[in-house]
């Protein structure tokens, strides 16, 4: 959910509760202002109404409502000394409503000065509560909706202009790639929490940047330094095993030295190899046509293909294209390849099968089912290969995790299957 | 022919001068930065090895200040860095091949002989041996006078044996000259035998005055 959602969700729920309480309030408090003012005009009416009594007794007899709003009536002196006023809601019929309205009506006792004691009743129309309470109900709804309406519109508005330095952030650090020759440039801005967070990924990049450095000059130094006396022993054995011509036990051996040092040999560069993908040190990518790669590929084995006697089988449903680093893109090939014909029989076969985003190499091989979880990590070998490094589909691996592609092993028909797929397609 | 090694590791230099003092060669020496400065400054070479990592100085400068004097010597880097870029530079610098550590002495062999005959353009990049031709540009062996059809990698083998002429060599060596690289250990070469089997009915068939022999788990020998 975006964070412009997440705030208008906490909002118009919040909203809700306060609007709804704030109501309460409200009508409680008008409905008492309401009371308070009317019951100050009838205790108004019932000065005036006693006073002109008093001096016009005609006023004595009137004891019904009828076109005026009070009414007399003479009560016995004990009654009226026990009552006290007393305001209350009542309802009456109105002619103009033609409906029973709710009236306020204050019941009061007086005496004249014969001694004559008086009930009077003063009615006023009221505010219907009813009415009141949906008026403001409505009021509340259109209210709460523009409040909502406007929030949104401010905060569409408003959240664009300040979150942009941190969406050109996020583009930038989607750009960045350790290991490229680019700098990191966050976007200017005046807002300090962007500021600070533009500086704290600044000063992580920069000791990521340090450490990948490091790193790769431990790799350089790790292959220099490995390599060279590598290189001497395998020479000093080629140099030895001239000098041996003819003694055949005596080459034999010495071959067979030279093939655990290149053994040896392979297993360093493999590993540098890892390491240099894992730490994404193939970062120049172009257009790679996995179809011409593989047909490539596949003829430089010719030869091994043919000694086995091995049928390699085609079927190219699509063009399969990608952006990808050609390096590794050959590497990954060549390691798939390699491992259908290393682990086929004599006389078996492999079909390369390529659609538009995959290709799958299958091969015949043993009966059973390699074990799909571990093939695919470091130094794990099936056991017919003592030679092999156990790094090549380690390797692929690597290189389909560096491009979030997908590799797999299915076990089908009696084939072997391998697949790398690239799931987006660029 | 004279040659120039500039290399600290001192088993590597041993290695090299001595394999290639038997090509006849005249090899010197320099085991630091400096004294290849000198050496270069004062003599000329048909070709200089040169390792890019010197103790006291990057090999690529040696090369940059070799080219800003017009020196023709040619030069072939040899590095433990396997990285295309450094590959590029070099190459950009004027370094006229790349070799990675670690190599075959047949390879690099072969390897300087290409740089040397490819400077000594008269010859127009044939070499002879016995009754055959071998025409390096047209990529074409020639019997006799008489074309024989080669395919890509048996010429590729043949060459290969011709200039490691008269000396053991190795199967891995012969493997990656040909195959590359990413062949590495597959089925341990047996399938190079099947090659050479053909190569070698070819030859028979034109009537080559030449011998490959092979020599079992160890390699191939071309006899002259």
């Amino acid at each position: 959910m975006k964070l412009l959602n997440h705030t208008l969700l906490y909002l118009s729920t919040s909203l809700v509760f306060i609007l709804s309480i704030w109501a309460v309030v409200f009508y409680f408090s008008m409905m008492e202002e309401v009371y308070d003012s009317i019951d100050d005009g009838l205790e108004n009416y019932k000065m005036l109404i006693i006073k002109k009594a008093s001096r016009d007794s005609v006023l004595l007899t009137k004891s019904r409502f009828d076109e005026s709003n009070y009414a007399i009536r003479p009560v016995d002196r004990h009654f009226a000394l026990q009552a006290t006023e007393e305001f209350k809601d009542t309802s009456m019929y109105m002619e103009y409503e033609e409906d029973y309205e709710v009236m306020r009506m204050l019941t009061t006792y007086f005496s004249t000065s014969k001694a004559q004691y008086y009930e009077l009743k003063i009615i006023t129309s009221m505010v219907e509560g009813e009415d009141l309470v949906a008026d403001l109900l409505h009021a509340l709804l259109w209210l709460y909706v523009s409040v909502i309406a406007s929030a949104f519109i401010i905060n569409n508005w408003v959240l664009r202009k300040i979150w942009r330095p941190f969406h050109q952030l996020q583009h930038e650090l989607r750009s960045f790639r350790l290991g490229e020759d680019k700098t990191f440039n966050p976007p200017q801005t005046k807002v300090t929490e962007f500021q600070d967070m533009n500086h704290t990924v600044a000063e992580l990049l920069k000791a990521n940047i340090a450490v990948f450095q490091q790193q790769k000059q431990f790799i350089e130094n790790a292959s220099h330094e490995l390599q060279t006396p590598l290189a001497i022993a395998i020479n000093k054995l080629e140099l030895l095993l001239e000098q041996s011509q003819g003694k055949e036990g005596q080459a034999q051996l010495l071959a067979n030295a030279i093939q655990y040092l290149e053994r040896m040999t392979r297993l360093n560069k493999s590993l540098l190899l890892l390491s240099k993908i894992e730490n994404r040190q193939f970062s120049k990518e172009e257009r790679v046509d996995f179809n011409e790669r593989l047909r490539r590929q596949a003829d430089d084995f010719e030869e091994l293909l043919h000694y086995r006697n091995i049928q390699l089988g085609w079927m190219e449903h699509a063009k399969f294209q990608g952006i990808f680093n050609g390096d590794l893109a050959d590497i990954l090939i060549s390691n798939l390849l390699k491992n259908a014909i290393v682990h086929n029989y004599h006389g078996g076969r492999i079909t390369v099968t390529i659609r538009k985003d995959e290709f799958e190499i299958a091969n015949t091989g043993r009966q059973e089912a390699l074990d799909s979880e571990k093939m695919f990590t470091r130094f794990y070998r099936s056991g017919d290969q003592p030679s092999s490094t156990g790094l090549g589909l380690a390797v692929v691996k690597a290189i389909a995790q560096l491009y979030q592609a997908e590799v797999g092993y299915r076990h089908t028909e009696g084939l072997h299957r391998l697949y790398f797929r690239l799931p987006y397609l660029i | 022919m004279k040659l120039l090694i500039i290399e600290d590791e001192q088993g590597l230099r041993d290695n090299v001068t001595q394999f290639l003092q038997k090509e006849q060669y005249i090899v010197e020496a320099a085991i630091d930065f400096q004294s290849a400065m000198e050496k270069i400054a004062l003599y000329d070479y048909d070709c200089i090895l040169l390792d890019v990592g010197l103790p006291d100085g990057n090999g690529l400068n040696l090369l940059r200040s070799l080219k800003s004097r017009q020196k023709r010597d040619n030069v072939i880097i040899i590095s433990a860095k396997d990285s295309l870029d450094d590959k590029l530079e070099g190459l950009d610098l004027g370094a006229d091949d790349y070799l990675t550590k670690p190599f075959h002495l047949a390879e690099l062999n072969a390897r300087i002989k290409a740089v040397l005959r490819r400077k000594a353009l008269d010859g127009g990049n044939v070499v002879k041996l016995n009754n055959m031709e071998l025409d390096f540009n047209g990529r074409a062996l020639h019997v006799d006078g008489e074309t024989v059809h080669l395919n890509r990698k048996e010429f590729d083998i043949l060459a290969f044996f011709v200039v490691n002429k008269n000396r053991l060599i190795y199967k891995s060596a012969l493997a990656e000259h040909v195959w590359g690289d990413h062949m590495d250990n597959a089925d341990n070469f047996d399938f190079i035998y099947s090659q050479i089997k053909n190569l070698r009915k070819k030859l028979k068939d034109h009537g080559a005055n030449l011998e490959i022999q092979a020599i079992y788990g160890v390699g191939y020998k071309l006899t002259v």
